[in-house]
């Protein structure tokens, strides 16, 4: 298994609401991908947002932003 | 074989959709089980496919399309889940029976009350039956975009208003006219709009939906597989997943999305003009041989591309299976489902031989057509 890194996760209510958090952050070139809801964590959703932690800031932001069907946001290492 | 049954299902599919089911058929998993390459391709296509239809819809958020296996599902849903004990409920003579069983379902096991804004002759209803109709219990009005009989059209937006100046809930059934005439939840004041991938979409059989205006809570048929929130006993609430349990026909919503993709890129406006001038020229031939009798109003600017018709007083089963072994015309006789829309045209015992035209079809086959006619008439 890999090394265990710091990531900002973003959960979400739907996989639709997932969706919609895939294409905007492809559109605008931000970064992370989808990864399955790590077992720590309780989410409508089974997928998350897997980001590095330095984009928590700009990527907050858009959320809030674009109205994000969030569930929850998340600093864990996984 | 010419096939004049696309108000059934329409044969003829884009090139796009098929290849898009073919794709997806090699590619796809299962949609929100995981995020491997192939589930995500799976919820990637399924969210386009939303984002399409919310977008040709007027569908405020593409999480409020839901997917369902046809508009019959899609109607039970919006009926069963919206209606409660004792309400009453304004429909049409108009309708399919995906809107009437599951009304008449209602009244026996709510004591829901129905009134039914009457056709005439022509197959066309009178606006103010409907506010005449409301009652104090008056829950919802559920009435057709477009007669799958006749080819009459509502007026959606005249409904929408008395809907909403009465705060009444609006369900609406697009079957025969989802893709190729406007429709915007939001200038029509629709709540629910019911709609079928396999005709006028171009998509699939197995494959339609609902777009569902935020805020309205809908009891689901069903309940199971979500793929989220697996230790709650409660299906999840949020939409579109709330009524959309088990896995989706994903295969057959890729071929769905293609399908509204080709209505936009070919253009809406120009697929309409081009079924209305087939069934326009097909009309203006036929109501003039003698013994054939055209059923709706050809009066109206804007019609659904269909037209019934009976020749002289025989069967129309008899006149379509000759269409068929003789001319290899596809058409669809009998009843059409539409048990209250037959009473109003007379036509119970006949039925009537339906030719309903699509995009595919070209004015040859139309003139193909009226030569039948002329000769079995003969």
């Amino acid at each position: 298994m890999r090394k265990k890194e710091l990531k900002y996760l973003v959960t979400f209510h739907t996989t639709t609401g997932a969706m919609a958090m895939e294409k905007y952050c492809k559109q605008q070139q931000l970064p992370g991908r989808l990864i399955p809801v790590p077992r720590q964590i309780s989410a409508g959703c089974g997928m998350a947002w897997a980001a590095p932690p330095e984009s928590r800031e700009v990527i907050h932001s858009m959320l809030i932003e674009q109205k994000m069907d969030v569930d929850g946001e998340y600093e864990i290492w996984i | 074989m010419i096939y004049l049954d696309n108000a059934a299902t329409t044969l003829r599919k884009p090139p796009e959709v098929i290849q898009a089911v073919v794709n997806a058929m090699n590619q796809m998993g299962n949609s929100a089980r995981g995020t491997h390459d192939e589930a995500l391709a799976a919820s990637r296509i399924i969210y386009e496919t939303r984002e399409l239809l919310s977008d040709l819809f007027g569908c405020p958020r593409p999480d409020h399309v839901i997917f369902t296996s046809n508009s019959t599902e899609a109607l039970n849903t919006a009926i069963y889940g919206m209606i409660s004990q004792g309400d009453h409920v304004i429909s049409t003579d108009m309708e399919h029976n995906s809107v009437l069983r599951p009304l008449y379902r209602l009244e026996r096991e709510r004591e829901v009350s129905l009134s039914f804004v009457p056709a005439d002759e022509g197959g066309t209803i009178c606006y103010e039956e409907f506010e005449r109709q409301i009652t104090p219990r008056t829950r919802a009005i559920v009435c057709t975009h477009g007669s799958n009989l006749t080819g009459n059209l509502v007026d959606l937006v005249r409904v929408g208003e008395i809907a909403k100046k009465h705060k009444l809930l609006f369900i609406v059934d697009a079957s025969q006219t989802a893709g190729v005439f406007p429709i915007d939840m939001e200038k029509m004041h629709i709540d629910v709009l019911c709609f079928t991938g396999h005709k006028s979409l171009f998509g699939p059989q197995g494959t339609g939906g609902m777009c569902v205006r935020p805020g309205l809570d809908i009891v689901p048929l069903k309940v199971g597989g979500s793929g989220v929130r697996t230790y709650e006993k409660i299906h999840p609430k949020e939409l579109p997943v709330g009524l959309e349990a088990g896995t989706l026909n994903g295969h057959g919503i890729a071929g769905l999305g293609a399908g509204v993709r080709f209505i936009k890129d070919t253009g809406m406006e120009m697929i309409r003009r081009h079924e209305e001038k087939l069934a326009r020229v097909f009309y203006e031939e036929v109501c003039q041989i003698p013994g054939i009798q055209v059923y709706g109003d050809f009066q109206a600017d804007c019609r659904a591309p269909i037209v019934a018709l009976n020749l002289k007083d025989y069967d129309s089963s008899e006149v379509s299976d000759e269409l068929a072994q003789g001319y290899s015309i596809a058409t669809r006789p009998g009843a059409h489902c539409a048990p209250r829309m037959h009473q109003a045209l007379g036509t119970v015992e006949q039925g009537a031989v339906r030719f309903s035209f699509s995009w595919f079809n070209t004015i040859e086959e139309v003139h193909t057509a009226i030569r039948a006619m002329k000769e079995l008439s003969q």
